[in-house]
């Protein structure tokens, strides 16, 4: 105990410079993917069978296997099969990898999301912003836009604390984020080896972020209650 | 003159044809009641003025102008579309209120997003829109709603949304209303105050077309009445002709069932 207590700064900080790289990574995620998963979504429902048949297809995929596997085909099939290395090396490299993945991933789960939300929206709602004299551009954004809204917050924000777990399988292309900061002490950093509490310890971390995403999307959407 | 014309419209969906060679005409001022069996294209009929579908063949005409015809068919575009459409006004049986919006921006909302295509929108926008409340205020209180102006659609019971759809389709003030069965999706107790102020606005001389399975509002209501049956109109006439004295066959078995079922 009084080992841990001594070793604590060191691995607090550490843990909190990983931290911050997850949470770098969580954010840029959510800024690429929720926009993109509009363009998916937009591309899923074409009337052009050839587009819609293909946003489908690359939809299926990215859904129907491991995240794990997307982030290390990502990261290495470029140098190692194409040899054109396009990440460039060190820890941005990784992270830009990381990010990419990560994006084309949740705005594939978000798409659907999106679909459901359009397509949930009563065709009376459309048909009443034609008949009095609304353009689409119109219907869309003065009157289904947030009922839309409204009905993907819950499911988007299921997503969204699934992310925060999920930023930690970029350990397996060496991100240095919270999970890497925190098994560095098994082998050996900054004095300190053989030690596998730091790596338990990051739970604490996710669990408080959750907490307040919990909070935050909490009020988002009761913000969104006072209609039906 | 009349102010609506419909000429041989027809209708196809796929093999079926749901309109077939329906025409009529419609004087400023007066109330169309359309009645008939579900599925004899009552609703389509409404829907095809209000262009939410397109004839297959057919001419209609408001205040003489022609608003289409499948005989020279000229390429709408989405602005014309939309100008022809504010001749009319469409109530629909299941309101299709907004319901992110109260009562009065329900009315105000497309009105406000028509007046920005006005060239004055930018120098007068404060008074154009204080105008628009203030007339949807009017509507409102005409349709007993005034201290409900505020309220979400889901804070109001069915009778009360009905009244505020009446109310936004008038805010635009189009030639010819139009309801599709208005109270089909009331219970008993809510039909009778809709259909009190249809019956005020028919007294106003407002021209409507009014689809409904209300026979006696129907009869009470309306200036004319068209019996449709499998997609054609079967009968049309005075009401008190065509519900007193049907000619057809057809007609009398329809309104015999209904009075059975009273």
């Amino acid at each position: 105990m009084e080992q841990i207590l001594q070793q604590m700064p060191i691995v607090i900080g550490a843990l909190n410079t990983g931290f911050l790289q997850t949470l770098k990574l969580f954010f840029v995620t959510l800024l690429g993917a929720l926009p993109l998963g509009l363009v998916i979504a937009l591309g899923s429902m074409s009337r052009s069978l050839v587009i819609s048949l293909f946003t489908r297809t690359i939809v299926w995929i990215v859904r129907g296997s491991p995240l794990m596997i997307q982030l290390l085909i990502i990261y290495y099939f470029p140098g190692l099969v194409l040899h054109t290395p396009i990440w460039g090396g060190g820890e941005s490299g990784r992270f830009l990898a990381a990010s990419v993945a990560f994006i084309l991933n949740y705005a594939c789960y978000f798409s659907e999301i999106y679909r459901g939300g359009i397509q949930g929206i009563p065709r009376g709602q459309d048909e009443a912003g034609l008949v009095l004299g609304m353009t689409p551009r119109q219907i869309f954004f003065h009157v289904k836009l947030l009922q839309m809204i409204k009905a993907i917050v819950p499911p988007i924000s299921n997503e969204i604390m699934t992310l925060v777990k999920d930023t930690s399988l970029s350990r397996i292309i060496a991100l240095q984020e919270i999970i890497w900061a925190g098994q560095s002490f098994l082998k050996g950093s900054q004095g300190i080896s053989g030690a596998i509490w730091p790596l338990f310890f990051t739970a604490v971390y996710y669990l408080v972020w959750n907490g307040i995403m919990t909070i935050v999307l909490g009020r988002v959407e009761k913000r969104l209650n006072y209609f039906r | 003159m009349a102010i609506l014309e419909v000429e041989h419209i027809q209708k196809s969906f796929g093999a079926t044809r749901v309109l077939d060679d329906i025409s009529f005409t419609l004087e400023k001022g007066k109330t169309l009641s359309l009645i008939g069996s579900s599925g004899s294209g009552k609703t389509t009929l409404l829907r095809c003025l209000n262009f939410l579908e397109t004839p297959d063949q057919g001419v209609i005409r408001v205040t003489g102008e022609v608003l289409l015809d499948m005989a020279q068919p000229q390429k709408q575009t989405a602005a014309l579309l939309r100008k022809k459409r504010l001749h009319f006004g469409l109530v629909f049986q299941s309101f299709n209120l907004f319901p992110q919006y109260t009562a009065l921006e329900n009315v105000t909302l497309a009105g406000s997003l028509l007046a920005r295509e006005r060239p004055d929108y930018r120098e007068h926008k404060k008074d154009i829109l204080a105008e628009l409340e203030a007339q949807a205020m009017d509507l409102l209180t005409q349709m007993g709603l005034r201290d409900r102006a505020e309220r979400y659609p889901h804070q109001l019971s069915g009778g009360q949304c009905q009244r505020v759809a009446i109310a936004r389709a008038l805010a635009l003030h189009p030639d010819i209303l139009c309801f599709d069965e208005p109270t089909s999706a009331l219970d008993p107790e809510l039909t009778g105050e809709v259909l009190r102020v249809i019956r005020e606005l028919a007294e106003r001389e407002t021209t409507m077309m009014i689809v409904t399975h209300e026979m006696a509002f129907a009869r009470d209501v309306a200036d004319t009445v068209i019996f449709m049956d499998d997609g054609k109109i079967c009968e049309q006439g005075d009401p008190r002709e065509v519900f007193d004295h049907p000619k057809e066959e057809r007609t009398r078995q329809f309104l015999a069932r209904y009075r059975q079922e009273r």
